[in-house]
């Protein structure tokens, strides 16, 4: 299935966006996907890339911007003994305020288990009748149609002993915040892959007719990337911003409507906290009144995070500048010396899907220099 | 943590499905693509079929790199 271009192909690719980019103004292109973080960094474009493409990595990261508030009550969760928490890996080791974790939970006897998919979620739920499995249900548009449909199948099935603490976010909006600061300067989006194959091109036509930017929504070979490059500096340079489609393998552009109804059925848009960059209107999920019995906030009386608990752990940290591509990752007075993949402060450095971590790995001014080579 | 995998479709039971990749086999929920079939491709994510593939807007892709190869060569 897979196609790779080779390094001939490669080249000319890299020629056409040469001969696409402005001579006279420097372009900022900005991805929100982690995988498009990883794939960037991995391959080394930003050192292939003329030097006035300016490649920045965003909000793309689900892991990376929950909220030190959020991680405080599922940390406080996991303590409780009859409580086994049911996380996607890419969660165990974020630190919440106090530097501790989930992994650090376990460690201290706390039951933890990662899951591949909430299809585990729900086996868990079933083989300990005696316990409340509590799913952590962290990620983008991608991944809330699979944790709703565990919330509709925990309801069919009558199994009560599962809920869902939602964490969930959404692109669109994030997008939205970002353009609306003035500070931040971006000429167009790389669009995430597999979040559009979920939603389409519909919620990204605001893009270009509000804010005149340029989206493509972008597979993640190396290729593609370059392909996605050529087609945004072709809408920039002809003064004609739109939402394309390169990734046409994986994305249909109406989505998957059954997807988005699921969604619906169970979740409803909620304002939610994003680590590093605050409170963004209608960009979270939270669960409907009619599935309540299955909302680890209501069956467990969390109370809504208090404002004052909602301060950033720590000031020097530069993920907020980061994530909008005010700042690079190299630009932070932690990065690569208090803060590092194995020493994480800020959540960018948390996931491997992270600006700050991707950047660490794959290039000279982080430590790894030589793992992407 | 957005990653989907394409997987072959070899077994469809009601809702779930068994899906293969290099002799790989996984059980997978095809309830958010109920239009799958034996034979099919899928992309998969956390176990759920997010999309059926469609060979043909992929072989577009490829032949999109091929032209734009071409177009280069000249």
């Amino acid at each position: 299935m897979k196609q790779t271009a080779n390094k001939r192909q490669l080249a000319k690719l890299i020629q056409q966006v040469e001969r696409l980019a402005p001579a006279d103004k420097p372009l900022n292109i900005m991805e929100v996907c982690g995988a498009h973080t990883m794939a960037i960094g991995k391959s080394g474009l930003r050192q292939l890339l003329p030097d006035n493409i300016r490649l920045l990595s965003g909000p793309g990261c689900p892991v990376c911007v929950t909220h030190d508030c959020e991680i405080e009550v599922y940390l406080e969760l996991a303590r409780q003994r009859n409580v086994i928490i049911a996380t996607f890996g890419d969660l165990l080791r974020v630190p919440g305020k106090k530097g501790s974790s989930l992994a650090d939970a376990r460690g201290q006897g706390a039951k933890v288990s990662v899951v591949y998919s909430t299809l585990d979620a729900l086996k868990l739920a079933k083989k300990n009748p005696g316990k409340e499995v509590v799913f952590l249900g962290a990620g983008f548009e991608t991944t809330a149609p699979t944790v709703a449909m565990s919330v509709i199948q925990a309801q069919e099935e009558g199994i009560e002993n599962f809920s869902v603490y939602s964490l969930h976010k959404l692109v669109p909006p994030v997008l939205e915040a970002l353009l609306l600061d003035k500070e931040v300067k971006i000429d167009g989006f790389i669009l995430p892959g597999h979040v559009s194959t979920i939603i389409g091109v519909e919620p990204y036509y605001f893009l270009a007719r509000e804010y005149h930017k340029a989206g493509v929504i972008t597979g993640f070979e190396t290729h593609d990337i370059l392909q996605g490059l050529v087609m945004l500096l072709g809408q920039i340079r002809e003064d004609n911003p739109c939402v394309e489609i390169q990734y046409r393998g994986g994305v249909l552009p109406r989505g998957n409507p059954i997807a988005r109804q699921v969604i619906a059925r169970v979740f409803e848009p909620a304002d939610a906290w994003w680590r590093g960059l605050g409170l963004i209107p209608k960009s979270g999920l939270r669960i409907r009144e009619s599935f309540r019995n299955y909302d680890t906030r209501k069956k467990f009386n969390i109370p809504e995070p208090h404002p004052d608990d909602k301060e950033e752990s720590n000031k020097i940290c530069a993920c907020g500048d980061i994530l909008k591509g005010i700042k690079l990752p190299q630009e932070c007075r932690l990065f690569g010396r208090a803060c590092t993949p194995l020493n994480p402060v800020g959540p960018c450095m948390v996931s491997s899907e992270g600006a700050c971590a991707a950047y660490y790995r794959f290039t000279e001014n982080g430590g790894g220099w030589n793992e992407g080579r | 943590m957005c990653v989907a995998v394409p997987l072959k479709v070899i077994k469809v039971t009601g809702n779930m499905a068994i899906a293969e990749l290099e002799g790989i086999s996984k059980e997978i929920s095809i309830a958010l693509t109920p239009e799958v079939s034996v034979g099919d491709w899928v992309l998969v994510h956390a176990g759920y079929a997010i999309q059926r593939i469609d060979n043909e807007e992929a072989r577009e892709t490829v032949r999109f790199l091929e032209e734009l190869y071409e177009a280069n060569s000249k």
